[in-house]
This record gives C-alpha cells, structure tokens and sequence, in this order.
C-alpha cells in the first residue's frame, strides 16, 4: 500500500487537531468551575468552600444551615447560572452568526437583533407599563421579529452575508432612535428601569428566568447539532456548498433561526448585555488556532466572560455593585480594538 | 470505478434574472473521456458549467444525470455521483489543508455515520495525486496560489464522483502546475475511467488534452468534436473573432492555434 504514509499524515493531523480542541474545551471547563466556585463563595458575607460544598448537598444530605443556604442557594447559585448559560447562549449566537456570514462583526449585538429586543423592551417598559417576566417575553419577540425583517429585507435571490450585515447594522441605527424618541415620552422612574434593562443586569436574577433559558437550551442544542455538520460544507461558499450536497438555503435559514433564538432568549433573561457575543466566537478561533470550528468552545467563553465579568462588576468597586454590561462592554471594547490592530497587522481577521 | 454515468443537457436554457446566458443548448458529456470547454469572455462556458452541475437552475430545459433531471434529484445523491469546483470557492480563516481536503469528504458522511478510515484514506489519496501531502498540516491562507489551487482539486478529488466538473482549475497557476493539474486530470480519465469536464482559456492546452472540445459562442455550442477535426482557423475566427494560423503540435500532434494580430498580418499573408 503506498498510501501509508499519506494516511498516517491525514490522521496524524486530525489528531493533533482533536487534541488541541480537547486541551482548549477542558482548559475552559477548567476556568469556568474556578470562576463558579469564586461566584459562590465571594461576597458581603464570604462562605468558605467546605460550607459552599455543605449547602450545594444540603438537598441531599439534609445537613441545613438556613443563613448560608439563603446566600448560596437563593442569591448567588441562580446568579452564577443564570450567568454561564446566558454567556453560553450569547456566544453560541455569535459564532453561528460569524460563522455564516464570514464575518467577525456579524455577531447578533451588532447587526441589530439586540436592539430589536430592547426597543421592544423599552416599549413595553416605557408605553404599556410592563415589567418582570412580560417585558422579557416582549424583548423575545422584539429579537425575532427584527430578524425576521432584515432576513427578508436582504432577500435577493438568495442571502448575501454582506447585505444581512449592511441592512442590520442600518436596523441597529433605526432601532436606537426608536429607543431614543420612546425615551423622551417617558416619565423618570420609567426611563430608570428601561435604562437598568438596556445596560444589562443580573442584579435581578430569579431562578426562573434560569429555568426557562435552561429549558430553551435543552431544544436549541440537538437543532443546533443537527445543523451545524453542514456549516463545514457552508463555510465553502454557496457553489461548492451546494456540489458538496448541502441544502444551502434551508441550512441557512435554520441556522439563522437557532443563532436569533440563542439570542433573543439570553437578552430576555439578562438583557441586552453587549459584547459576549461579539467576543466569544473570535476568543475560541484564537485558542484553537485552526483546529476546529470552535461551538462548544465558544460557549464556553461566553459563559466564562459573563461569569467573570459579573464577578468584576459586584466586587471591584467596594460597595457599588455594576450591571454586568458595563464590564462586558469596557472588556468588549477593549478586544474590538485590539481585533481591528490584530488584524491590520496580520491581514486577516480571527 | 467506471464511468457508467451519462451527463447530458436538452434544450437548457440559463440566465440570470432578465439576462439570458446560455440558449437552448443540448449537449451530451462523452463519458469516461476528458471534455473542455473553451470560448471567448462571456460566452457562457462558466454558466453551462454551473448548469450541469445543478448550481444554477435552468429556466427552460434540462440538465439530465442518467436520464434524471439534476435539479430535481436529491442534492446529496448527486454529490456522491458529480463533484464541481466552482470558479471561487472561499476557504475558511486558518484551516489546514487535510481539514479543507477532507471537506470533500461531506457527501459520504451523515449524522450516524463520521469520519472513517475511508475518509482518511480518499484525502490521503487526493492530497497524493496533487502532490500537497507534505502540506497536509500547513494552514491554507498560507500557501501560495497555485499550491491553494491544488488544495481546492484536492477537495474535489476527495469527493471521489465518476464524474469531475471544473471551472478554469488552471487560473492562477504557473505553466508547469498548469500542465501538472491537465497531467492529474488525464490520469483519472485514462486510469479510472473517471469523466471530466473542464473550462479552459488556453486554447492550446485545450487541444492537447481534450479528449472531446466544445467551443462556445454567445449562449450556444458552435463546434465540438475531437480537436483534431474541430479546431480550424474558420472555427477559431468564429469563436474569438480572431484570425489565426493551426498548426501541429510537435509533442502530441494535435493543434496548435498561433495568433495572428494587427501587427502581422503582412507576414501572415506572406
């Protein structure tokens, strides 16, 4: 067989590619469980590990403490959540769009989906006077219906990623004045709250905005594993996509659908928290270096920034506790620039 | 593998929104042989290309794979049949050329079944017969042009079809891989039996690895046939608006089409 050699080359290749995705997922992992046990055991009232551990098996082993289980159980565990799977939600949003729009700006917070949720926000907050749980349903079918409109506004015999991008970046500049001129009719207390949801918050966090994003989760993910064999095929370019014997169009479509739903459902949650989706995609690429498309990998970073970020925003300034969106943001604009440095120098971008 | 497979094209007519490209065209892909087709600029050989191949849908007419429309045949059942490298296919940032090579591969894969030593083996092949195997781990945006170029049939040969379209796989490379890719080509054809259609612009390579040529002119075919019986001055004067001296091609016989020009006409008539 005088292959042998080649074949050993293309699995010796694939290999070190799948150990190199291995290293970076179980480094992240890694991270993420430093991060969540610092979430759980910093504070006001500072809980040592050993009781984190005691409350988080108080269920099971009925050893109860009612002080430290309030704090562990009711206040920072729902938070910590809330905050890995929003972040894993808003960096799956990211990539998918990046991916198929070949495009590192095309994350959902830039091509206006996340301005969709908070002009419907807003307006809920600001016109019908809603808050809590119905303000997030607004904001899902705010995020939604935007992207429906500029998927249909960028049909032109097909979808061109460069007209989703144009057209979205035009709906983010349209949605922002809707926010601006729904502000000017609202009251004071009302434009606090509307500001505090636009910014990004876990402050509020409720177990069960944690269960129903979990629940969302738990649907999108088979849809998205279904769908994202064929981005190998997609990333080709249409022609070859389609020689290779993918359904480009309905891929697409569906991959759009999951992206805007992975969106539209953390913004509900948490809002709009900015940059987490921007980032994550991109951080993913770097680390893997070209050994993979970098999904769950993404995730993982999006869960990471955003439990990281909200830790820095309870804690860094003594009693002052920041939305998680103002150190998303400073943290995203700072690797915005840094991209766009990178990759004057280089050529190329993530 | 042998070339059982007939691709042929029935009364196609294909266009672009009001602009009609290709009209009326019925052509049949000798199988098991290697086809080129030449023409001037926008005569339309990139667009049948693109018709045969179900990436564009006719608006009259049809493309038939084994007596079958194409455009209606389940689009996966035609990738393991029909490969096609489309004239600008986009490579993802960093990938590594056995991970591009080894997207070729999508067609024969699904959800239940994944990479395989098969696979392995048909990128090892691919990345063999173009040469890249010592390439295999470098990152694709790094390689020169004509080595991504060899990349891309790599990919196509991967798919490992009976039937191989290509559009102008020769762009961008110098003479010698130009001969190298045309060598590549032949081998499928003449080894195994492989069908292959290829979009050329030089007209000499044409004629000299064509099995069967097709020469196009505004949307229709003008002439096709062997080289030898087809490639006149009067047909190249047709085709290009060009005149032309043919003669014969001292290595392989077939012919060769030297230019005339404005500025030799004098001697040409001489």
């Amino acid at each position: 067989m005088t292959l042998a050699v080649e074949i050993e080359t293309v699995s010796g290749v694939r290999l070190r590619q799948f150990r190199r995705r291995r290293a970076v997922l179980v480094g992240l992992a890694v991270a993420l469980l430093v991060a969540f046990a610092l979430a759980l055991n910093l504070g006001d009232y500072p809980v040592p590990p050993g009781d984190v551990l005691r409350s988080l098996l108080s269920p099971l082993t009925g050893a109860v403490n009612k002080g430290v289980d309030f704090i562990v159980l009711q206040v920072r565990l729902p938070r910590a959540i809330l905050a890995i799977l929003s972040g894993a939600a808003f960096g799956l949003a990211g990539i998918i769009f990046q991916t198929l729009l070949r495009n590192p700006l095309a994350s959902p917070d830039i091509i206006g989906i996340a301005h969709g949720a908070s002009a419907a926000a807003v307006f809920c907050i600001i016109i019908l006077g809603w808050s809590g749980l119905s303000v997030s349903l607004g904001a899902l079918a705010g995020a939604v219906l935007t992207a429906i409109a500029i998927y249909l506004l960028a049909w032109r015999n097909g979808v061109t990623a460069y007209r989703v991008v144009l057209i979205g970046i035009g709906a983010a500049a349209m949605l922002g004045a809707v926010i601006s001129y729904l502000f000017t009719r609202a009251r004071l207390n009302e434009v606090q709250q509307a500001l505090a949801w636009l910014v990004g918050s876990l402050n509020a966090a409720r177990p069960g905005d944690a269960i129903v994003l979990a629940v969302a989760l738990l649907i999108l993910l088979p849809l998205l594993f279904g769908l994202v064999r064929a981005l190998e095929a997609l990333e080709l370019g249409d022609d070859t996509a389609t020689a290779l014997g993918a359904r480009v169009e309905l891929t697409r479509l569906g991959l759009m659908l999951v992206a805007v739903s992975f969106a539209a459902f953390a913004t509900a949650a948490v809002g709009p928290v900015g940059f987490v989706a921007f980032v994550s995609g991109p951080i993913a690429r770097r680390l893997l270096d070209g050994a993979g498309r970098g999904f769950a990998q993404a995730a993982l970073v999006g869960s990471l920034v955003m439990l990281v970020s909200d830790l820095v925003a309870q804690h860094a300034l003594p009693s002052v506790q920041l939305p998680v969106g103002v150190v998303t943001g400073a943290f995203g604009a700072l690797f915005l620039l840094w991209l766009l440095i990178a990759s004057g120098r280089s050529g190329r971008v993530n | 593998m042998s070339a059982n497979h007939q691709l042929e094209a029935v009364g196609l007519h294909l266009g672009y929104a009001d602009r009609q490209i290709v009209t009326d065209l019925s052509l049949a892909i000798p199988p098991g042989r290697l086809t080129v087709i030449v023409g001037a600029n926008a005569c339309g050989k990139s667009t049948l290309l693109r018709g045969l191949a179900r990436l564009l849908a006719p608006s009259r007419g049809a493309a038939y794979l084994d007596g079958k429309p194409v455009h209606t045949m389940p689009t996966r059942d035609v990738a393991t049949l029909l490969g096609v490298l489309p004239q600008s296919p986009i490579a993802p940032d960093a990938i590594a050329v056995a991970d591009l090579v080894g997207r070729g591969r999508y067609p024969h894969q699904g959800w239940f079944r994944r990479w395989t030593i098969e696979d392995d083996a048909a990128v090892a092949e691919a990345l063999a017969a173009t040469d890249m195997a010592e390439l295999a781990d470098r990152p694709v945006d790094e390689l020169s042009g004509g080595q991504r170029q060899r990349v891309w049939i790599a990919m196509a040969l991967a798919q490992q079809t009976d039937l191989l379209l290509l559009d102008e796989p020769t762009t961008f490379l110098d003479i010698n891989h130009q001969v190298e890719v045309l060598d590549l080509l032949t081998d499928l054809v003449r080894l195994r039996g492989r069908t292959v259609v290829v979009v050329l612009h030089d007209l000499n390579l044409a004629c000299r690895y064509a099995d069967h040529i097709v020469a196009m002119k505004a949307g229709r075919v003008v002439a096709e046939g062997r080289p030898v019986d087809v490639m006149t001055e009067q047909v190249v004067a047709d085709v290009f608006g060009m005149a032309s001296r043919i003669l014969v091609d001292p290595i392989s016989d077939t012919p060769m089409i030297v230019p005339i020009g404005r500025h030799h006409v004098d001697r040409a008539l001489a």
